[in-house]
């Protein structure tokens, strides 16, 4: 992170307007509790995510509900909540470098059996939107869901997608960018060892809910780091924890720009306006 | 929004590799769907097998992503000269102004299938030569199809079940639009795996035949594999009268049910509204539909519920799902090109296999081609999780 200006490959930049954060990851249980963590004023000690409960969703597709689902919808709903929105007006951005480990594991473990006879929720808990059917089905949102991959640069992709939408469109979106772990032995070729999710309500224009501006731009420049080691180690496990500098850089309450990992050969430069919540 | 020009396109599928033998079976009302001999799969249903891709070889630099799914984008990619405009778009526009956006449902899971046969009997360990982030990651296709042309843009895999790669069409234009980028490639690859097959087959929803959309004894889908590809430009000041332009994309969510459609296609006609809103057009400028008529009983009749709201029941509409099996995450991708294909040459093609179509559907289902000038075209994409998509073609004059 750094106060100084940095020199960008691709000369667009694209501006948003940050109105809810959620966050949930190892010791990350909501974003106000969070915030001292990542700036330091409380050391960090990872301790495993805990995830609550799906209570939104009916009770059916609550039964069904795998981590990823869970972890997914209650970080959206905390964004919307903090940034006073309708959940069902919001248009979605999901993204995830991986889908729910278990069942993939579980799958491919039946397939390879002499019982191929997967199970019809199996099935449709394997597609990569299953967690944006499952949070649209509990917020009633009818409104377009964008659902990402992009392996590790999953949360710059996802960033992209929804600073295009709030420009482009000029319309208010929640990205949600989340990751679980791999049971063996998949977790042996792909080492995301738990859960983490950070949701963001991005709007065109300031409103009394703004916490930030911030304003995008392609980079070659090198990604920022976490100073904690224990934040630094969760950052480069988790994909979704790549977005971890954003975060602490808007808890900091001061402009800074952040530079955030993105793919092998480009990288995403982030300017970081703090703006004072207007009283109500 | 602005039109957007499909400057270049090709498409493989059952149906034929490249557009000329793709146009050749569409004439001929030829289906590619043959009884299932995939794998050690023993299910009794029909599939859209590409068998090119087993004779492709991956280039020595990008054989960690040696998996089918890559090798029938290779292959894909390769047709029409595909490979040959993305690199004068290169030369054009520089490699860091082109994007990639793929999509696909599985990617290279059937990597994985085959290596959980290999799992080591003591430890339970993958097998050392399976390479999880090139080929099973859903990532995978949007990767190597960035890293064979050596482009540096942003790139992305789209992934919402069968909407996946009409999806890359409105994170394209999106992106077209910011000014990040200058043209986009986009598309879709989805190839044949036992997670499908065992997948839909435990819904109850593979058909014991070859798919028979809109059909009053349709029974299911036929699960098939393409890839399809575009290269998406801003419109140029002269363009050929017969140039394809991008007009309209609508998306919607159902917030329903994860593997059943709305019941009334309430999202699906959202998602046509959306696309007819953005083109500026109205109902009645649309000359043909390709449905997304997947055989399957919900879905054509909660997609005929949304048509008809939308269109009435006038507008000559066919699913090409009959010739090509429902590429899943390629469908949407595939479906774009035989709509260009359609403008281009005046051909509304005959749904495939359908004998008898179901009265209580009212939709003007063509059982025979139709050849006559069209100038606009609707294509639908629905997916699992209640993902809609639409996209308006129409010909530059």
């Amino acid at each position: 992170m750094s106060e100084s200006s940095i020199n960008n490959s691709n000369p667009v930049t694209l501006s948003a307007y940050i109105e809810g954060i959620g966050l949930i990851g190892p010791s990350f249980n909501d974003w106000p509790s969070s915030q001292p963590l990542l700036t330091g004023k409380q050391p960090y000690q990872p301790s495993k995510t805990v995830l609550p409960p799906p209570l939104l969703l009916p009770a059916a597709e609550r039964r069904r509900s795998s981590d990823i689902i869970k972890l997914s919808l209650a970080i959206m709903v905390e964004a919307m909540n903090a940034a006073e929105v309708d959940a069902a007006s919001l248009p979605s951005v999901f993204t995830l470098s991986n889908g729910d480990g278990y069942n993939c594991h579980a799958i491919n473990a039946m397939l390879a059996s002499d019982d191929r006879q997967i199970s019809p929720t199996r099935f449709h808990n394997s597609v990569h939107n299953a967690a944006a059917g499952y949070c649209s089905i509990a917020t009633g949102a009818m409104t377009p869901s964008s659902v990402l991959c992009a392996h590790d640069a999953s949360f710059g992709a996802g960033l992209l997608e929804a600073m295009s939408q709030v420009n482009v469109d000029q319309t208010r979106c929640v990205l949600v960018a989340t990751d679980t772990n791999y049971p063996e032995p998949m977790y042996s070729v792909r080492k995301i060892y738990d859960s983490l999710g950070i949701a963001l309500v991005l709007a065109p224009e300031p409103s009394p809910q703004t916490l930030a501006k911030i304003t995008l731009s392609i980079t070659d420049a090198v990604a920022d780091q976490l100073p904690d080691a224990a934040l630094e180690a969760i950052r480069l496990s988790i994909p979704a924890a790549r977005g971890l500098p954003l975060l602490a850089a808007i808890a900091l309450g001061k402009p800074v720009s952040v530079v955030l990992d993105y793919l092998d050969d480009s990288r995403l430069a982030l300017t970081v306006e703090p703006i004072e919540r207007q009283p109500c | 929004m602005k039109p957007l020009l499909l400057s270049h396109f090709t498409v493989t599928s059952a149906i034929g590799c490249g557009v000329q033998q793709t146009l050749a079976s569409m004439r001929e009302q030829r289906s590619g769907l043959t009884p299932c001999n995939f794998d050690t799969v023993d299910l009794p249903t029909f599939i859209g097998g590409v068998s090119a891709v087993d004779t492709i070889q991956m280039p020595d630099r990008l054989a960690d992503f040696d998996c089918r799914n890559n090798r029938l984008a290779q292959l894909g990619l390769e047709q029409d000269g595909f490979a040959d405009a993305v690199k004068a778009a290169v030369a054009k526009y520089g490699a860091s102004r082109i994007g990639v956006f793929m999509g696909t449902s599985t990617s290279g899971i059937l990597q994985t299938e085959l290596a959980y046969r290999r799992l080591d009997p003591v430890t339970g360990a993958l097998p050392s030569d399976f390479v999880y982030d090139k080929t099973q990651n859903t990532f995978s296709v949007a990767d190597f199809t960035r890293q064979y042309f050596g482009l540096k843009g942003p790139a992305v895999a789209i992934s919402s079940a069968c909407s996946s790669s009409a999806k890359v069409f409105g994170s394209a234009r999106r992106m077209i639009e910011t000014g990040l980028i200058d043209a986009a490639v986009v598309g879709g690859v989805d190839t044949l795996c036992l997670t499908t097959l065992y997948g839909f087959n435990s819904l109850g929803l593979l058909s014991t035949q070859a798919c028979r959309p809109f059909d009053i004894g349709r029974d299911g889908i036929s699960v098939g594999e393409a890839a399809a590809f575009a290269l998406l430009e801003r419109v140029p000041d002269n363009s050929a009268s017969d140039a394809v332009l991008l007009l309209g994309i609508g998306e919607s969510s159902d917030a329903y049910h994860m593997s059943s459609p709305h019941p009334e296609g309430l999202g699906a006609r959202m998602a046509m509204e959306g696309a007819l809103k953005m083109a500026g057009l109205e109902a009645r400028d649309i000359d043909y539909i390709n449905l997304h008529g997947t055989a399957t009983q919900s879905n054509d009749a909660a997609e005929s519920k949304a048509v008809n709201a939308v269109f009435g029941n006038k507008t000559p509409s066919s699913s090409t799902k009959g010739g090509t099996g429902h590429t899943l995450g390629a469908a949407g991708g595939v479906e774009a090109v035989i709509s260009a294909l359609a403008l281009q040459h005046g051909l509304m093609p005959a749904g495939l296999n359908t004998r008898e179509l179901d009265p209580a559907l009212g939709v003007n289902y063509l059982l025979e081609n139709r050849e006559q000038k069209i100038s606009r075209v609707l294509s639908n994409s629905f997916g699992f999780g209640g993902t809609n998509c639409s996209l308006v073609f129409g010909r530059a004059n």
